[in-house]
């Protein structure tokens, strides 16, 4: 019993270096692409029309000015809104022309371990390659996420005047896949938002 | 096209993007529900779709192809639903309008949460409307109707 006990702090070590594993770094060149690329990565992230769904906290955030969402609505217990409130009631699978609400398939906030705002290049970094923290993803399907989900590809395809994400859905996931490829580096920590 | 709404199977002669909530009241005479905002801002046009609310003055009615659903008029055959009881007895409604709307979110609301408590209660109603401010009177008619006052 004794002995059991002694180890489970280095269990917990163990299980707790939950992140993605990445490939290992080739060479300084690649790497410094690998920064680049999560540079250009982040800018999309903080893109208010990514930002405004991935709160610190309840409420979902709108517009450029990233105001609290009007009518008022919160996350509710699945981040999908309230019981008879949900998101879907009102967002549908695709952005409404003449009433110019914004829709997409499965409209709904990110869970609060994804939450950006208020974070710093490094702490999003880190929060993307956690596994505990990143919907259970793989960095692969951290990929494949960012270049077919739809939600996500809706950042780039707004609707109604709305100014989309940076880029493309399409050149998010090549800037995520060669930041992959060059073994996902991190900015360092302290880094200014 | 073919729409099942309170359990009738109706043919529908309309363009594929016509709100739902058109068809409701111009093509089926369901002028229970009601247009408010035409923006899903207000709630007066909440109706369910498979048990669900949703608005239906941004829903278009291609999307319900083998769905059902449930307008006022459906909720109950005779005005006996818990909630219609409890407005009744509350006296809810002043100029009535909104009231459809806030019905059915309640409704959906107790389907999924039976007995809510009030700050359940008023986050789930927050975004249906009532210009005349009885929103007292529908929180109490809400947990009466969930035997929570």
């Amino acid at each position: 019993m004794r002995s059991t006990a002694f180890l489970l702090p280095l269990l917990a070590a163990v299980t707790s270096c939950s992140s993605a594993p990445a490939p290992a770094p080739a060479d300084p060149a690649t790497v410094e692409a690998g920064h680049k690329a999560f540079a250009h990565l982040v800018e999309v992230l903080r893109h208010p029309r990514c930002l405004n769904c991935h709160p610190d906290d309840d409420r979902p955030r709108q517009g450029m000015h990233q105001a609290v969402h009007d009518p008022p609505v919160w996350r509710g217990p699945d981040d999908r809104g309230e019981p008879g409130a949900h998101c879907a009631s009102c967002h549908q699978d695709r952005n409404a022309t003449d009433a110019r609400v914004p829709g997409a398939p499965g409209w709904h906030l990110a869970p609060l371990s994804m939450a950006w705002r208020g974070r710093s290049d490094a702490a999003i970094c880190a929060q993307l390659k956690d596994k505990a923290r990143n919907g259970g993803r793989t960095l692969d399907e951290l990929q494949q996420h960012l270049a077919e989900d739809p939600l996500v590809g809706w950042g780039f395809s707004p609707g109604h005047g709305r100014e989309p994400a940076p880029g493309s859905q399409a050149a998010l996931g090549d800037t995520a896949r060669t930041w992959i490829d060059a073994g996902a580096p991190c900015p360092p920590r302290g880094e200014p938002q | 096209m073919k729409l099942t709404v309170n359990g009738t199977v109706h043919d529908v002669d309309a363009s594929p993007d016509t709100p739902l909530l058109w068809v409701l009241r111009d093509h089926l005479g369901l002028t229970g529900t009601k247009y408010g905002c035409g923006e899903a801002l207000c709630g007066a046009c909440t109706v369910h779709v498979d048990g669900r609310a949703v608005r239906s003055c941004v829903l278009p009615v291609e999307r319900l192809q083998g769905r059902a659903v449930t307008t006022i008029e459906g909720l109950s055959p005779d005005g006996s639903h818990p909630l219609q009881q409890a407005w009744a007895r509350h006296a809810v409604p002043q100029c009535g309008y909104c009231q459809a709307g806030q019905i059915m979110t309640a409704a959906a609301l107790l389907e999924e949460v039976p007995h809510p408590s009030e700050a359940q209660v008023d986050r789930s109603m927050a975004t249906n409307i009532c210009r005349c401010g009885t929103y007292l009177r529908i929180r109490a008619a809400i947990l009466d109707a969930a035997g929570e006052s």
